[in-house]
């Protein structure tokens, strides 16, 4: 079974892009989370949509699974064959394939990586840029879309996904459709005024289809650049501050962030507030309406802004900053792995709690902190644990401690994004059973042969 | 295995893949294969793997850690400033544990073979070291102020004596002293050093040493980046006591001596920076002075350039074993098309091995009329 | 706990209140209500001034009889619970530069050059100025000066005696020496003014960087190539503790051949770099701080901006160096004179 699938992909993609070794089945069974080993049976790189719908053809006749695969950072296990079968590799379809400087769009390839498009644009059209997740730099675009990432965008334009203008995906089916304007005419403009089928594809885990172009929103990019650090006390009074921060309308991004390392920053509350202007003039009244907002708490000198000397922003302004990957090492063992739980901005206070006394229950080390989503309307509340891939015992720590906060952010009215596979099952216990009855219906529709991602999404 | 410490402490994010400026894939092997085993954290965990007897020892792993062209890209843009330093430290000793383990593919073997036998990967007789100099004149070392270092590749490859002999004629044209030694040298040992061959690197670097010591050599051009970075970096550890410069080090200061003819065409020039002159010792500048003191040259940068460059997948003895080859995605083919994309009519190099290897993706990609490969020297010599 | 060394009387009978009058940034209509104002700070009562301090060390320097003006103002505002910047940036930032006990024995010889808590500086420490030199830096010899800024005497008198304490057990006990080369003006401030004020032993010699340089230019003679070229120079908060050394500065520029170009806002009449009040959560105050200073250096027409302090320079640097004025340390200035 696996040699003729082998031979047969490799007819599609090529002897080189296809590997059914220990080696890659090794490396394709995990990723740098906590979630257990789960090998595939072939690993296969497609370079163009015609060889993801044979590959996805041929899995239907054969009844195999397949796990599409950006470039598997997901962190939650998410693109490991739980049931076997194949991993489809995206990274070889890396193309942009159209900037629209006008309506600000551009349209890219699946495996597209965030790094590239942003270098892209810096080189040809230096006055767009695109929302960059914290992801590393060769996470793809169409992974972080399809899972409603967040970004340095976010506090502008929303998740990632509310960012999407159209897809092209390939059906689990192997039928080919698309998504959007560009279903109807040329442009890939927006989602508007059409029935907005891209939902079948957000959120879904890979279960629904395979995402092999898509459009995404541009937006200006500043000539000057500022970040402000405001630092907190008490963390109820958060979500006022928030929300006053985010009635200007002038940050593009506000990430808090509570962490015990460095010792100088254990207990107190930030907020990195980042904006962009034209003009060193636009970008002074923007610091002064950011200002403003929060005088009160100034004037009470409970809550300040930093004082950052210019050479001192650098690392606030690098995008992404390679700090935050830096924190799998605070173990001095490679892993981490964290809940981003959706959820409204004021379980903050509740939610920072929270996560104190989980780590300190199971003694991770942790960093805490959140993404404001649109201005102010919901947050992507981070619990992050970092753990020793080497020690069975740490892993299993961190591991305990993700589940416990799993519970804890669903008891808070919180969601967990990019749920592990038992966190999905958290997550459809609490959920309206006619809405998880509507989803298996509907996956019965698109994936008759239940190929996509087996596991996933599943009672 | 030495530094296997720091396997588990590799999260993959995949810094290392790309450049810093993240324009495209930066990793000669991930860039040619694509899968996530041949990116260097790949190798990170597969190393684990191995040394936790989770996979076996197979043609396939010794393929993936073989294949590094020990670039550096990786090192250079690691996120993780506490061991990034490691890494080819890391694959290194990974590779010497394959050789021990007898898990070496057949054409590093074969390369390592040919060196222990002959001093050199060619296999030729040091009979024919001086055959590079044929019509040039060198002088034999005695008391010149440098040793010109021609190494194997400048020795023995038809292509890299050509080299060999444009730089010593440039050498002379600049009034810079310099002699040659047509004893048995050998190989400079950079790249069996890469490959994990320790024991034979020392062994070489030794029999060099002596001779080198018998002539009373105090200061070494290399033609070779590769050389360059053996006997100023490794040498010393094995008693060498040498000054070591790379040609393009010494001109660079020597230019002024040079006249050049007025009637010069003009000619967009795009530099490729060598790994071993450019990420591995930080010379990004004198072959750029070089050029730009040439007439009638513009220099252009590719958009991966210093130390973002592209390595033409020549290291690490890829040279030699050729694992990487293969492929419009093998690193030399996207090199070639990415300083046509940038506007060059000439790309230049300052490495043999990256002249043969980027002359051979410019006839594998059909650009022949559009670019040409010459080495530094040889643009120059052309233009006086 | 010592007190502040200062004699109320001479405030009572000063006819000029020159403290407060001179103040750039704090007003009076005339000299009674300066005095009115003085008189409640001197007596614990409660004054505008205590709010609208800027806190840039001015008064110390302005009072014609040395009677710690500002020291005392800091010491009211602690007593009154003033905090001139909120309570997390304090507290983060006494955390920030809270000694770590990072520190270990060295065997260090003269000049021993005390980097205060710039690592980032010690490569300035180099070339034939500094020729021999040992530098010593980080959080564990830190001055703690800058919490006269943070209505924090406390914080002095508690850190600044453990500092010098390190100082001396770690490196100049055992050392060939008993001069400390302050690189940063705010230390010598500190072994210096504050130590006398607060009555606080200082055992070892600090020296003014100035001093330092300008004996360094005397013995280096020959190497000087002179600059040839204006300059401006941004005077630090921290140097109106030790006025005395500004016309050393005079000196060391002449040697090298720097024009001091004359300019508005230098010498006593020198404007704060704008960095405390952003501190003070004052932005629009320091954004004006910063635009009078760079206008009035930009209206003179020189090529450098020399900095004596490091913090002002990471303060207005990148604002001097995009209107075309190269930011330089007063070391690196005269390390270009001597070729280094």
């Amino acid at each position: 079974m696996t040699t003729d699938l082998i031979t047969r992909l490799e007819k599609i993609v090529g002897p080189r892009f296809v590997s059914g070794a220990a080696e890659e089945r090794y490396l394709y069974s995990m990723d740098q989370g906590t979630m257990p080993p789960s090998e595939p049976d072939v690993v296969v790189m497609p370079a163009n949509t015609e060889e993801v719908q044979q590959v996805v053809r041929l899995a239907n006749e054969l009844k195999v699974p397949i796990v599409p695969m950006g470039a598997g950072l997901v962190l939650s296990g998410l693109t490991r064959a739980l049931r076997g079968g194949i991993i489809l590799d995206m990274k070889r379809m890396n193309h942009i394939i159209e900037v629209n400087p006008q309506s600000r769009y551009a349209v890219i390839e699946g495996g597209a990586a965030q790094g590239m498009l942003k270098s892209y644009l810096k080189k040809h059209h230096p006055q767009l840029k695109h929302s960059m997740p914290d992801a590393p730099p060769i996470a793809t675009l169409a992974g972080n879309i399809c899972i409603h990432g967040s970004g340095h965008l976010s506090v502008l334009g929303g998740s990632h996904s509310d960012m999407l203008t159209g897809m092209e995906v390939v059906l689990p089916s192997g039928e080919i459709v698309r998504t959007g304007s560009c279903s109807v005419a040329g442009e890939w403009f927006g989602r508007s005024p059409l029935p907005d089928l891209s939902g079948l594809f957000l959120g879904w885990s890979g279960t629904t289809g395979i995402v092999t172009k898509l459009g995404i929103k541009l937006f200006p990019s500043y000539k000057h650049n500022d970040v402000l650090v405001f630092v907190a006390e008490d963390a109820d009074q958060m979500p006022d501050m928030i929300s006053k921060l985010t009635s200007t309308q002038v940050a593009e991004d506000m990430t808090p962030w509570m962490t015990p390392k460095p010792d100088w920053a254990k207990g107190f509350l930030h907020i990195n507030i980042a904006y962009g202007a034209h003009t060193k003039k636009e970008l002074t009244f923007k610091r002064n309406l950011l200002q403003a907002s929060v005088k009160k708490y100034i004037d009470d000198k409970v809550a300040g802004f930093l004082p950052l000397p210019a050479p001192q922003k650098g690392r606030f302004l690098q995008i992404p900053s390679p700090d935050l990957v830096r924190f799998a090492d605070l173990r001095k063992g490679g892993g981490f792995e964290y809940v981003g739980a959706i959820m409204a901005i004021e379980h903050f206070p509740q939610a920072y709690r929270a996560g104190l006394e989980i780590a300190e229950k199971y003694n991770v080390s942790y960093s805490l902190g959140a993404r404001i989503i649109g201005a102010g309307h919901s947050m992507m509340f981070f619990f992050a644990y970092a753990f020793n891939r080497a020690d069975a015992e740490d892993v299993k720590r961190a591991s305990d401690a993700l589940e416990a906060t799993n519970t804890a952010a669903l008891a808070m009215g919180g969601i967990p994004w990019k749920a592990e596979q038992p966190a999905q099952q958290q997550i459809i216990d609490q959920m309206d059973p006619e809405t998880f009855a509507l989803m298996g219906r509907i996956r019965s529709v698109l994936d008759p042969n239940g190929i996509m991602n087996p596991g996933n999404w599943e009672k | 295995m030495e530094h296997e410490d720091i396997l588990h402490r590799c999260f993959r994010c995949g810094y290392c893949k790309l450049p810093g400026n993240y324009v495209d894939i930066n990793c000669p092997a991930y860039l040619s294969f694509r899968f996530e085993t041949y990116s260097p954290g790949g190798r990170m965990w597969l190393l684990r793997a191995w040394l936790d007897e989770k996979i076996p020892a197979s043609k396939r792993f010794a393929e993936i850690m073989f294949s590094c062209a020990t670039c550096g890209n990786c090192v250079e843009h690691c996120a993780f400033p506490e061991f990034r330093d490691r890494l080819l430290l890391a694959f290194t000793a990974g590779k010497e544990a394959l050789l021990d383990a007898g898990q070496a593919p057949p054409a590093v073997r074969d390369y390592l073979t040919k060196v222990q036998l002959h001093g050199n990967p060619y296999g030729k007789s040091v009979k024919k070291s001086s055959q590079w100099m044929d019509g040039l004149e060198a002088e034999p070392f005695s008391d010149q102020e440098y040793l010109f270092f021609a190494d194997d590749v400048g020795t023995y490859d038809p292509r890299g004596q050509e080299v060999a002999r444009s730089v010593a004629t440039l050498l002379k044209q600049a009034g810079i002293s310099f002699g040659v030694i047509t004893e048995a040298l050998n190989s400079d040992g950079n790249d069996v050093k890469a490959i994990g061959e320790t024991p034979l690197f020392e062994e070489l670097a030794a029999k060099n040493i002596k001779i080198l010591n018998q002539f009373n050599v105090k200061k070494i051009i290399t033609l070779s980046p590769h050389s360059f970075n053996a006997l100023k970096n490794d040498y010393p550890a094995l008693g060498a006591q040498y000054q070591v410069f790379h040609y393009t080090q010494v001109l660079a200061f020597a230019m002024g001596n040079i006249n050049f003819s007025s009637d010069n065409e003009d000619v967009t020039v795009a530099y490729h920076d060598p790994c071993y002159l450019g990420r591995h010792n930080t010379d990004y500048e004198s072959a750029r002075m070089m050029l730009r003191s040439v007439p009638g040259i513009t220099l252009v940068e590719m958009d991966r350039n210093r130390k973002n460059a592209l390595c033409c997948g020549g290291g690490g003895g890829n040279f030699f074993t050729d694992i990487l080859s293969g492929g419009d995605g093998s690193s030399a083919r996207v090199r070639v098309r990415e300083a046509v994309e940038a506007g060059a009519q000439i790309l230049a190099a300052a490495c043999p091995m990256c002249a043969v290897m980027l002359e051979d993706a410019v006839k594998a990609e059909n650009l022949d009329s559009k670019i040409q490969v010459q080495e530094v020297s040889e643009i120059v010599n052309q233009r006086l | 706990m010592n007190s502040i060394k200062f004699d109320p009387d001479v405030c009572v009978n000063c006819e000029t209140i020159d403290c407060l009058m001179k103040c750039q940034y704090v007003s009076f209509k005339d000299v009674a209500e300066a005095r009115d104002e003085k008189l409640k700070i001197n007596d614990g009562k409660d004054s505008r001034v205590l709010e609208e301090c800027l806190t840039c060390y001015a008064c110390q320097e302005y009072c014609p009889v040395d009677n710690n003006p500002f020291f005392l103002l800091v010491e009211r505002q602690e007593e009154k619970g003033f905090l001139p910047a909120p309570r997390p940036i304090i507290e983060e930032q006494l955390r920030m530069m809270a000694p770590k006990g990072r520190i270990a024995k060295e065997t260090v010889s003269g000049p021993v050059v005390d980097m205060c808590a710039f690592p980032m500086l010690t490569g300035c420490v180099r070339g034939k100025l500094f020729e021999g030199a040992s530098t010593i830096v980080g959080t564990d010899i830190f001055c703690n000066i800058m919490w006269l800024h943070f209505a924090k005497n406390s914080t002095i008198r508690e850190r600044v005696p453990e500092m010098i304490d390190n100082i001396m057990s770690f490196y100049l006990a055992d050392a060939d020496t008993n001069e400390l080369v302050c690189f940063h003006d705010e230390c010598y401030g500190t072994y210096t003014s504050v130590a006398d004020a607060y009555g606080i032993n200082v055992p070892f010699k600090p020296i003014h960087q100035f001093d330092y340089y300008n004996q360094r230019l005397d013995v280096l003679k020959d190497k000087i190539t002179p600059i040839n070229a204006k300059i401006v120079y941004q005077r630090p908060c921290s140097n109106r503790l030790c006025p005395q050394t500004d016309p050393v500065l005079d000196e060391i520029f002449e040697k090298i051949g720097a024009e001091r170009v004359p300019r508005k806002y230098d010498r006593a009449n020198a404007l704060c770099c704008g960095g405390v009040p952003r501190a003070h959560q004052r932005d629009e105050l320091a954004d004006e701080l910063v635009d009078k200073n760079i206008n009035d250096m930009l209206s003179v027409g020189a090529t450098y901006c020399v900095f004596n302090c490091p913090f002002c320079m990471a303060t207005l640097g990148q604002e001097v160096a995009e209107q075309g004025l190269m930011p330089i340390l007063v070391s690196d200035l005269v390390q270009i004179a001597l070729g280094d």
